[in-house]
């Protein structure tokens, strides 16, 4: 095969053309950028399928719910009113990384989709530490398959609209599903159906134990000492309520428990994900950008498909302003490129300013290194303390928004000064910290003795009060999987 | 090693099991929204599809979430072009929802109502609900157009079930005698040759000579069998099938209705729902299918659909001279030779006194005999279906129309109170269609 020359001279795309093209990005992300990815599997769909894919939060297999055809007629609904366009790709964070690929795309589309998906988001996955101690690449597929083999079973058994019930409950606490502090049980793969059912027995053991044989008529302090043993064996304050739920509800059956089990694995598995969105979209433009540069100056690439490409990575980075009419927050892709970009321009072609910023990296003239270190060992929020430059808060003109519920006005505190680099550098970092812009809810106690009501705390930051009407709706899940009352007492934390 | 996969082919409707979770549960809103749209459209036009509002509430997807006002909070956002530190921007009024406002609501969902479209299937399924049509009939009604697969020759490509044997061996051996491949006698013979001089031929120059000659010719001859294979791919033939509609011919439908003032919007909407159905009915079995409205008081117009059902008119009840008018729009228009001919007449089933006899008389001396099927439904009060339970007795109309139908195998009456009554009117036809296809 030819290693020069152009790739591709037409617009319409055929499966020797990507897989040349695929080959000479492929070099260039190995060669070049020295990423580590996992092996790639790219999949051509339709428009429709896309539509499918987009339905079931972007996994090829799911287990049925009516939330999914919600979203699958919302998503359809936009599509055809011309609202919204098709995302190019869906990557999934699996071994072998699978990509989908839209079949309209043109040509140079597809270019720049493969070096995106299958080498951006896919050297992410497999490097960023989120990624590699929070989800289980290797089996996610098989357990999705596991998982959705269950649930029909259950419907088939227990009917669907009893399935149903749970997994609206199990849906409603997703949020309040992950650990966030401590390892999770490892993710139970195919073979592990067989330990499920063998855990099912355990699982009756461990309910049971806590539940049963607790005297009231006995005298008041030995009561008490084999309530606070029991209440050791729950490990308060837990911070996984379908964790909680699901190993001492005193009322869900076994195949209920491990239906909240399965929501919890994919509440879990998508968990990084929600910390990371600027770092991964960030990585993935940033790859896409170098690579089909690269390839624009061997020669390998026309101009005019560098020109289209180029046309659709500006279409993505479009970052309007606060007050433009269509704005709708920070774009991810934006202030993740951006970053990326200058930490490349830093490491090279350091200012005096960067060299006060930045002491250890300006100068060094290794970006791939510093960025390859960034992308496995950051999250967003750490990302932001460690690496937002004054350059790009000037660049994007950031500037920081102070909202305080006493009085009618926000309050400007920090722009692109030098006295304000600082404050609008730590205000994006809490913005972005799952712990202070995601409610913080754990199970605090439970009355063993009494009535079994189930105390929820709410860890309150900054005064900010949990949506009213969601609350009451979700609680309502939460008692309907634990069976009693469920208290929720918010807790103002400073 | 990256693969690449095409997967284009795959079925596309992974979702449409979702789908049908979701309409399930939102059943009462779509079911109300079907029933709005029956009353609203053409009667050609109920078996489309249709938009349908849900209120979010019924689907909403709860969760613990901040919320969107409240406490103290620090936003960062992009564009600065005039602020300087210390600058107030006024709050939006509540309710206004302003620019900061917007922040970390990317995933919240607008409290908007739903608005999806119902598929044809969908919508049909919900409109024969209230009808409890049986399953058989409903999945012939959905049917669009019936087509049979005729032969239409050959062709290069079919799946393996279709291959044509006697096709492909023919060209088969079209092409082996076109390349000169051997046959399978001249290779047998001219070895059978070779051992036979082999064996009795005196060994001598010439012998060898002839034997050298015989063997290279017999080598060729394989080397040729070898190139051209006995059964090539591109001698394969499979039978090739075209769906062709089933013969189908015109026919019309005349909708007959009284409108006097004693037939209220309830009767009229459930007269609707009994023309849609036979019109569903006609249109499975007929290319194309004519309507015709025809209502009356004392007087009967041929008129359009709206006028039909929505102007008022007061006046007496006179049957008969639908049934006239109906006539001569037969002799006009549609002649029973060409066309199939359909009637459906609602009524409340008063009428006229002496004018019930008249009526039987024109349909058991001459419209039966033009009718494929007339079906008459008298339309009551549900009170006054809890009372009259004897098919003999009623209103004049009524035991006139019982003799008709004795005389007629083709003629069904039948009082309706309820959606749900409606059905067993076209039971028999239905059979009969059945019957043939």
């Amino acid at each position: 095969m030819a290693d020069t020359g152009l790739l591709f001279d037409q617009s319409d795309w055929s499966f020797d053309l990507l897989r040349r093209t695929h080959d000479a990005i492929e070099a260039v992300a190995l060669q070049d950028l020295e990423l580590e990815i996992y092996p790639n599997q790219i999949e051509i769909i339709s428009a429709e399928q896309m539509l499918d894919a987009y339905s079931a939060i972007g996994m090829p297999l799911m287990y049925g719910h009516w939330s999914f055809g919600k979203h699958f007629i919302h998503h359809e609904r936009h599509y055809s009113a011309g609202h919204s366009a098709l995302a190019y790709e869906i990557v999934i964070n699996s071994n072998p990384c699978v990509s989908y690929c839209l079949e309209e795309n043109t040509m140079p589309m597809q270019a720049l989709v493969m070096a995106h998906a299958a080498f951006g988001h896919n050297h992410f996955f497999r490097n960023n530490h989120l990624f590699r101690q929070w989800t289980d690449a290797e089996n996610i597929l098989d357990y999705l398959a596991y998982a959705r083999a269950y649930i029909r079973r259950c419907e088939d058994q227990h009917g669907p609209a009893e399935v149903e019930r749970i997994l609206d409950a199990a849906h409603a606490l997703m949020s309040c599903g992950v650990f966030r502090h401590r390892r999770p049980p490892a993710p139970t793969p195919r073979e592990q159906e067989e330990r499920a059912r063998r855990r099912e027995a355990e699982r009756e053991r461990e309910v049971h134990y806590i539940w049963s044989g607790l005297d009231r008529a006995q005298p008041g302090s030995e009561a008490e000492s084999q309530m606070q043993e029991r209440k050791r064996e729950m490990h308060l304050p837990e911070e996984n309520l379908l964790y909680f739920l699901e190993r001492f509800s005193p009322v869900l059956q076994n195949w209920q428990r491990e239906v909240l089990a399965i929501t919890r694995h994919i509440a879990q598995y998508f968990y990084p994900q929600r910390q990371t969105k600027i770092m991964n979209e960030g990585c993935a433009t940033f790859v896409h950008y170098h690579i089909m540069h690269r390839l624009h100056e061997t020669g390998r690439i026309g101009d005019g498909a560098m020109l289209e490409v180029l046309a659709n990575h500006t279409n993505v980075l479009t970052q309007p302003a606060f007050d433009a009419p269509h704005f709708s927050g920070l774009n991810p892709y934006a202030i993740g490129f951006a970053m990326m970009r200058d930490i490349q321009r830093i490491c090279t072609d350091p200012t005096g300013e960067d060299r006060e910023w930045f002491p250890y990296v300006a100068g060094c003239g290794d970006w791939r290194g510093v960025l390859k270190d960034a992308w496995s060992a950051y999250r967003d929020e750490s990302f932001i303390q460690q690496f937002l430059s004054p350059r790009v808060i000037r660049d994007l003109r950031l500037f920081a928004l102070t909202d305080d519920e006493n009085q009618n006005w926000y309050r400007v505190s920090a722009i692109h000064d030098a006295a304000g680099y600082h404050r609008v550098r730590d205000t994006l970092q809490r913005a972005n910290d799952p712990a202070l812009n995601e409610p913080v809810i754990q199970v605090a106690d439970v009355d063993l003795l009494g009535d079994r009501v189930l105390h929820l705390e709410h860890r309150m930051f900054d005064g900010v009060p949990l949506d009213d009407g969601n609350r009451r709706k979700t609680l309502e899940h939460c008692r309907r999987l634990w069976g009693y009352d469920v208290r929720l007492t918010s807790q103002r934390e400073t | 090693m990256t693969h690449f996969i095409d997967r284009r082919a795959n079925p596309k409707d992974r979702s449409l099991g979702n789908r049908r979770r979701f309409i399930k549960r939102v059943r009462e809103a779509v079911k109300a929204a079907v029933d709005r749209s029956v009353k609203a459209r053409a009667i050609a036009d109920v078996d489309q599809g249709d938009a349908v509002a849900v209120s979010a509430g019924d689907i909403h997807e709860p969760s613990f979430r901040n919320a969107r006002q409240g406490g103290h909070r620090e936003y960062v956002l992009p564009g600065n072009r005039a602020l300087r530190t210390g600058d107030r921007i006024d709050k939006p009024p509540p309710g206004g929802g302003g620019a900061a406002g917007r922040e970390g609501s990317m995933s919240g969902e607008a409290e908007d109502d739903f608005v999806f479209t119902l598929s044809r299937e969908e919508f049909l399924d919900l409109f024969f609900e209230d009808l409890e049509l049986p399953d058989l009939v409903k999945r012939s009604l959905k049917r669009i157009e019936s087509t049979h697969p005729h032969r239409a020759g050959f062709s290069v490509t079919g799946p393996p079930a279709n291959l044509s044997v006697t096709r492909t061996m023919r060209k088969a051996i079209g092409r082996r005698i076109a390349l000169q491949r051997p046959g399978l006698r001249a290779v047998a013979d001219l070895a059978a040759r070779i051992e036979d001089l082999e064996r009795n031929a005196p060994r001598n120059d010439a012998t060898r000579r002839e034997l050298d000659r015989l063997r290279q010719e017999l080598e060729r001859m394989r080397l040729r069998q070898r190139r051209v294979p006995y059964l090539d791919p591109v001698d394969l033939r499979y039978r090739h099938f075209d769906l062709r509609p089933d013969p189908t011919a015109n026919a019309v439908m005349f909708c007959l209705m009284d409108v006097s003032a004693s037939m209220g919007e309830r009767e009229k909407d459930l007269a609707k729902r009994f023309f849609v159905l036979l019109h569903l009915f006609l249109k499975r079995s007929y290319e194309r299918v004519e309507l015709v409205f025809i209502r009356h008081t004392h007087l009967a117009r041929a008129v359009d659909e709206e006028t039909f059902f929505h102007s008022a008119e007061s006046g007496g009840t006179v049957v008969s001279t639908a049934l006239e008018e109906m006539q001569r729009i037969i002799r006009e228009t549609y002649s029973p030779a060409d066309w199939n001919i359909y009637a459906a007449q609602a009524s409340d089933g008063e009428n006229f006194s002496g004018d019930s006899e008249k009526c039987g008389t024109i349909l058991r001396d001459e419209l039966m005999r033009h009718c494929q099927y007339f079906a008459y439904v008298e339309i009551m009060a549900p009170e006054e279906a809890a009372i009259i339970r004897s098919p003999e007795t009623g209103t004049e109309l009524w035991r006139t129309y019982l003799s008709v139908a004795e005389a007629w195998p083709n003629f069904a009456q039948k009082r309706i109170a309820r959606p749900a009554d409606i059905y067993p009117v076209f039971r028999e036809l239905f059979a009969r269609e059945t019957g043939h296809g």
